[in-house]
């Protein structure tokens, strides 16, 4: 009898490995959609260079979570065996593509506080994390010049695409604010020095995107109300299609070896 | 990842070139001398190059809807991210080859709009669809496999800039194509349903890869004058039992049987395949293949939709350059 979920020990380090994990799986699947649908055939290049750098970082947060585990667990089961409410990531990756602005607008939001995090990473007495944060920061730098470069391209482009740009800015703005949320499991990791705080990292992630926005002539939406689940699997209705087309190969062959 | 021997002849054009010019171009190629963009050139020899370059970057770029179409279902990460980076390649691919085809005079967006419009073709074997896991490694192992057969002479190619860019494709599809055959060869070690799911995957493609070289050299008449010109060194049946008898093998190895009861091995050891159905590649080539009309209205509607980016970084960059002229006016 093959199992159909993989039980996780979810000590504090695993699953703070695993939520890391499971964003930048998440939002690298994202972007792997739009290979061969992109707007130019460079932006298809950029695309699939941030998603190839998002799947990298999982593979290798999955790997390490994998090893603090110390059970049987690894970067394939842990993808591709878990359901929607084990998954940990931030409802914000997991929101739809969309039209090409909202894919950047959700890129430009998630890269400008992933810099700033893996920078921060950078000096996590967890060593592995430290080296993870290191190679990652470099990526997310891209990431965010990149976007970054969309949205004001967008904001003061044409009448379409400064709506376009507007509208996507309205319609993610409610799920940035868990990305700066801490629970009690990672207060204790903060604490000991191994996990970022991302509070702390909230002001320079404001000034960033504000000047990006300004220069765009965009704006940023007044309000305050935050969504919040996606860390403890409670997440948005999209993340269960992913996962359907994501794990169908490993959910029909139960473990055959690819 | 592959254009295709479609055998359009432009050799009227010919009769108005200036005939000394004429014979000291011919006499350039005969010395393996290499044409570049700003050489002089028979009308006829750049509008061959720029259709067949340009078909071989509609191939490329055409060539990423079958394979993306598992991108988002590969069975682990490590054959996701390899998946992706192909496919990320055959993107590079177009790119450099629409620009190779550009320095012949004919814009990449005029190029693209041939290839939208339907008055353009590509190669015929991404109007099959890919139904299984296994045709992703089946199209890695043959489909790359056969364009390598016929890009590896396009690195001697006469011209310059599409010789170049050739050696870069080899390089890529090589490793393709290696990694093609590791998918199949995982499957056919696999479970009974894997192995089936490997043959099922042979079956389908082995014939329209056998198609992918171009009609037989009987009926095909216009070889000549590429030959003459050598971008096309070798014939479509020369290149196709180079295929054949690399390919049998492998096949061989992987435990697959190659779905052609005719096929013979002659006495000089060459395969010789049974009778290939030239009515299928006909009607495919017309337009009646399984996905013809689903991948022209993919790239179209990439096309469409992505119409209002193009023009917000145009309009930005026009509004940059004004504002920076202002700046500079000051």
């Amino acid at each position: 009898m093959t199992i159909a979920n993989i039980q996780v020990s979810e000590t504090p380090l695993v699953l703070y490995t695993l939520r890391r994990a499971d964003d930048a799986l998440i939002l690298g699947h994202r972007l792997s959609e739009w290979c061969g649908h992109a707007p130019t055939l460079e932006e298809d290049m950029a695309l699939a260079n941030m998603g190839l750098d998002l799947l990298g970082q999982a593979r290798e947060l999955y790997s390490y979570a994998a090893k603090l585990e110390g059970k049987d667990n690894d970067e394939d089961k842990f993808a591709y065996l878990r359901d929607v409410r084990q998954y940990r990531n931030l409802l914000l990756v997991e929101q739809p593509n969309g039209d090409f602005g909202r894919t950047m607008v959700r890129q430009f939001f998630h890269a400008a506080f992933a810099d700033l995090y893996w920078r921060a990473m950078m000096q996590s007495k967890d060593a592995t994390l430290a080296a993870i944060g290191a190679k990652s920061e470099k990526e997310s730098a891209y990431h965010l010049r990149h976007s970054s470069e969309w949205i004001i391209r967008l904001g003061d482009g044409t009448e379409e695409s400064h709506r376009r740009a507007q509208t996507a800015i309205e319609d993610l703005w409610s799920f940035t604010g868990e990305m700066f949320a801490v629970d009690d499991s990672e207060r204790g990791l903060i604490d000991a020095g191994i996990a970022v705080d991302p509070a702390l990292l909230h002001p320079q992630w404001l000034k960033t995107i504000t000047a990006v926005v300004d220069e765009a002539t965009l704006r940023l939406p007044a309000s305050n109300w935050m969504q919040q689940g996606g860390r403890s699997g409670r997440h948005s209705e999209h993340l269960g299609h992913v996962l359907s087309e994501l794990q169908s190969l490993q959910r029909t062959f139960p473990g055959a070896t690819w | 990842m592959y254009t295709q021997a479609l055998n359009t002849s432009d050799a009227d054009d010919r009769n108005v070139e200036d005939a000394a010019r004429a014979a000291a171009f011919q006499a350039r190629i005969d010395a393996d001398e290499r044409i570049e963009p700003n050489d002089w050139m028979p009308a006829a020899y750049r509008k061959t190059l720029t259709r067949q370059i340009s078909q071989h970057a509609h191939s490329e770029i055409v060539g990423m809807l079958p394979e993306g179409n598992w991108i988002t279902r590969a069975p682990t990460l490590r054959r996701k991210a390899a998946l992706l980076a192909k496919v990320q390649d055959e993107c590079g691919h177009g790119l450099y080859l629409y620009a190779a085809a550009e320095t012949l005079g004919t814009s990449r967006e005029e190029l693209v709009d041939a290839m939208l419009t339907g008055k353009a073709k590509y190669s015929l074997i991404f109007n099959y669809p890919t139904l299984t896991w296994a045709d992703i490694g089946t199209i890695g192992w043959l489909v790359d496999g056969a364009a390598i057969m016929n890009q590896i002479p396009l690195c001697r190619c006469s011209y310059g800039p599409y010789a170049r860019a050739m050696i870069r494709v080899c390089k890529e599809e090589s490793f393709h194509q290696r990694q093609g055959f590791e998918i199949m060869l995982t499957l056919c070690r696999g479970t009974d349903e894997q192995k089936a799911m490997a043959q099922d995957a042979l079956n389908r493609w082995w014939w329209p890869v056998l198609m992918m070289f171009g009609p037989p050299d009987k009926v095909s008449q216009h070889s000549d004058t590429s030959t003459k010109w050598k971008i096309k060194r070798f014939s479509n049946d020369e290149l196709r039992q180079k295929f054949v008898d690399a390919t049998v093998p492998q096949a061989q190895f992987l435990g697959l049987t190659i779905p052609d009861s005719e096929m013979k091995q002659d006495e000089a050891g060459h395969w010789v395949p049974g009778p290939i159905d030239w009515d299928e590649f006909k009607q495919v080539l017309a337009g009646n293949g399984p996905c013809n009309r689903d991948r022209l209205a993919a790239r179209r509607k990439a096309h469409d939709e992505g119409a209002w980016v193009r023009e917000a970084a145009a309009a930005y960059a026009e509004k940059r350059k004004r504002r920076q002229f202002a700046q500079a006016a000051e």
